[in-house]
């Protein structure tokens, strides 16, 4: 603290509460190095505006209704380090199980950084130019004018409203860009893998990814972040999603890192004109996550779809924010969230839905069903609505409830083992979300990651009961005032 | 060797006693009826017999194929070759039809050391089922008795009970609820079923059913007890004078 107090001089002062940011400081001086020969001036401007509104701020508390059930104390107290290139020892072998099988591409990055030599290209398909971030600013320093992404990187995502997109503006070194030219459409998914990899320390990572979606294009992307070991890390992506008039864009986010990481990831979707934006989140890994949507109609008729399931056991906590803002008329949204907890895991849904002043006509829904599957597991959830216009249908529900014991007794009395039963219900109850997806490779991915992670929940729920858990250690995040 | 020996069984449900000895012997290919008023403790046999867990069981015994029952878990029970048709069958949202009875079928024939069937052996035999009971084929993948009529509900249990084969078939109160014809239906699917090595237990209300599935024995449970047995000339005079003066006999017979 005393490092960034001194560098930063006196006219930004750090709030008293923030604990230590010596790391992500030494990150910023070394980013901000790299780029003074290598990037544009918007974007070192924009990193500077990052580093300042996050230096400022520093981690949110639980007093900011906004992260009321989300204690970042360990993540905040935790010295994360600036992930070197190339410092972990990674084998294509290792990432093979990681490959979404169908796909028209794989990025992959490893701690935040390209790894052209695991990613994929053979197959790319015509009309889409895809390559990491870095090289796209890189080939801007060249001359060869990489489009829009001046236009479009850091003009969605909020760094006022939020520090983790800041801390990310600031310190992100790759991630993807992806652009889908007007009138194409993508049968196979596009696959971003983000791994963090052991690196003999805990480090962060902020990837940032921007997708551009032209005009009346279609494509499915799947944002994927894995850890390889058991070692913590914090990754802290943004990705901005600018979908064109009429684009119709399935976005997946697949988070199953260790339950040592910290995840926080926010997904900004910009939609134009009747642009038709489905957002998938499935949250199964991840020691705390924290999955953040925000989508912006701003064309008249854009649907948006806010899907999404988690899956938390264990001492995991995984917490949802949505926002979801109509800014024109006609526009309608849906948001339906499902979550599964066991043991002493957390899970928290929150849905804002703003309509505008001009956003008469808006059809907003939002819908959280829950199952806790033990006494100690915890939901909170919390819809808001914030409407400016007169006629507008917004509606929202929120349920809480166990294992149906007579569903759960009329499959066991047709021979169905009780583990194996428990777990048909929950992975019925884990369909709905599998239900609005269009029908791709992605879902098809999606599926078998649900069915695994259920199936690891079943019978490791078999073998411990009906020990008692051990609450000391499920408390995996410390109480601050 | 009988099939089913209860013996004295007593079981009570949130401390509350239903059953207060009852005691039944069913051998292979029998069909017995259990007939009682409302609150006699039919349904709660019923359950006890399929190890409902809400069910406990406070004194006597059970055995099924010489095994005691009451030791096992509602699976292994099903596995063992006792099947209820409830009385009130479960919505189960999300769960197919064919998939959950593929499910039921090769849970039981995996206990049994068996091959699993896959899709291509089951459906057929699922379909043919599906028309003796004049199901339509679009029930197959529709979640299990998600939004069916009653009646549907109660031929679902039938087509479960027509594949899976058990032994002893507890059928509580399947006619409640139905028009004739859907218990023709049913009975027709109960009794294309019958055979030397199955028994079934048939719990009634009326006297209607046993019109159609021909019984071997009707029983008489007032109060937690069985106090009449006889043939199914039985269930015809129960028709006729209902049951108060068989529960007049009990008022007699119990102690004051």
């Amino acid at each position: 603290m005393k490092t960034v107090a001194r560098a930063m001089g006196n006219e930004r002062t750090m709030a008293t509460t923030t604990p230590l940011l010596e790391k992500y400081f030494e990150a910023y001086e070394v980013v901000r190095a790299q780029g003074l020969d290598r990037e544009p001036v918007w974007l070192q401007q924009l990193r500077e505006d990052g580093w300042a509104r996050f230096s400022a701020k520093g981690f949110p508390s639980t007093h900011e209704e906004d992260w009321r059930f989300t204690n970042l104390a360990t993540l905040a107290k935790t010295p994360f380090r600036r992930a070197v290139k190339g410092e972990a020892a990674v084998s294509a072998a290792q990432l093979e199980a990681y490959r979404v099988p169908g796909a028209a591409c794989q990025l992959v990055f490893v701690n935040g950084h390209f790894a052209p030599e695991f990613s994929e290209f053979s197959k790319l398909p015509g009309g889409l130019l895809v390559c990491s971030l870095a090289t796209a600013i890189d080939c801007g320093r060249e001359g060869c004018a990489p489009e829009g992404i001046e236009q479009h990187l850091g003009r969605y995502a909020d760094m006022g409203r939020d520090v983790f997109t800041a801390l990310n503006t600031a310190l992100w070194e790759d991630g993807a860009y992806l652009r889908i030219r007007r009138g194409v459409v993508l049968e196979q998914p596009i696959h971003l893998l983000y791994v963090s990899a052991g690196a003999g320390a805990a480090i962060a990572t902020h990837p940032r990814t921007l997708i551009i979606a032209e005009d009346a294009s279609q494509a499915a992307i799947v944002e994927d972040y894995v850890s390889l070991g058991s070692e913590a890390a914090f990754s802290n992506a943004v990705t901005e999603l600018a979908a064109g008039q009429d684009a119709i864009i399935s976005h997946f986010l697949v988070e199953r890192e260790n339950l040592a990481s910290f995840n926080v990831s926010t997904l900004r979707i910009e939609q134009s004109r009747s642009a038709q934006v489905d957002s998938h989140s499935i949250l199964l890994g991840g020691g705390l996550v924290r999955n953040n949507v925000h989508p912006v109609l701003n064309g008249e008729g854009a649907e948006c779809l806010i899907n999404g399931l988690f899956v938390g056991a264990g001492g995991q906590h995984i917490d949802n924010f949505m926002l979801v803002e109509h800014a024109r008329p006609n526009s309608n949204s849906r948001q339906f969230y499902n979550g599964i907890l066991a043991d002493s895991a957390r899970g928290v849904f929150h849905g804002r839905i703003v309509v505008h002043k001009d956003a008469q006509k808006t059809d907003a829904k939002q819908t959280n069903r829950n199952l806790l599957l033990s006494d100690n597991a915890r939901i909170d959830t919390k819809p808001q609505l914030e409407i400016y216009a007169d006629d507008v249908k917004c509606t929202h529900g929120a349920t809480i409830g166990q294992i149906d014991e007579n569903q759960l007794f009329y499959l066991r009395a047709r021979g169905i083992a009780e583990a194996e039963a428990r777990n048909l219900l929950l992975y019925a109850f884990a369909a709905e979300c599998l239900d609005r997806m269009r029908a791709s490779a992605a879902r098809e991915f999606a599926e078998r990651l649900i069915r695994e992670r259920l199936q690891e929940l079943t019978s490791a729920a078999k073998q411990a009961a009906p020990a008692e858990t051990d609450e000391e250690e499920l408390q995996n995040w410390e109480e601050v005032g | 060797m009988a099939l089913l020996e209860i013996q004295d069984l007593h079981a009570s449900v949130d401390g509350h006693e239903i059953l207060k000895g009852v005691n039944l012997t069913v051998n292979a290919g029998e069909v017995h009826s259990i007939m009682g008023p409302n609150g006699s403790g039919k349904s709660t046999l019923a359950a006890v017999l399929s190890r409902r867990s809400a069910y406990e069981v406070t004194g006597g015994r059970v055995l099924f194929n010489g095994k005691d029952l009451l030791e096992m878990e509602p699976e292994e029970a099903a596995c063992e070759g006792v099947f209820l048709a409830f009385q009130y069958p479960v919505e189960i949202p999300g769960i197919g039809n064919a998939y959950f009875l593929r499910s039921a079928m090769n849970a039981i024939r995996k206990y049994h050391g068996e091959d699993e069937l896959d899709a291509m052996d089951f459906l057929p035999l699922y379909k043919e089922r599906m028309k003796l009971l004049e199901m339509d084929e679009k029930f197959m993948n529709r979640s299990v008795n998600e939004g069916f009529s009653g009646g549907e509900k109660k031929r679902n249990e039938i087509l479960q009970l027509s594949m899976l084969e058990p032994k002893l078939a507890i059928l509580d109160e399947t006619d409640s609820g139905l028009d004739i014809d859907a218990l023709r239906i049913v009975a027709q699917g109960v009794n294309a079923m019958r055979s030397p090595d199955r028994s079934f237990l048939v719990i009634t209300h009326y006297q209607r059913l046993l019109d159609y599935i021909a019984t071997d024995f009707v029983h008489v449970l007032v109060d937690g007890r069985i106090v009449r047995s006889g043939g199914p000339e039985l269930a015809l005079e129960l028709e006729e004078k209902g049951y108060s003066s068989t529960e007049a006999d009990v008022q007699q017979a119990l102690p004051a």
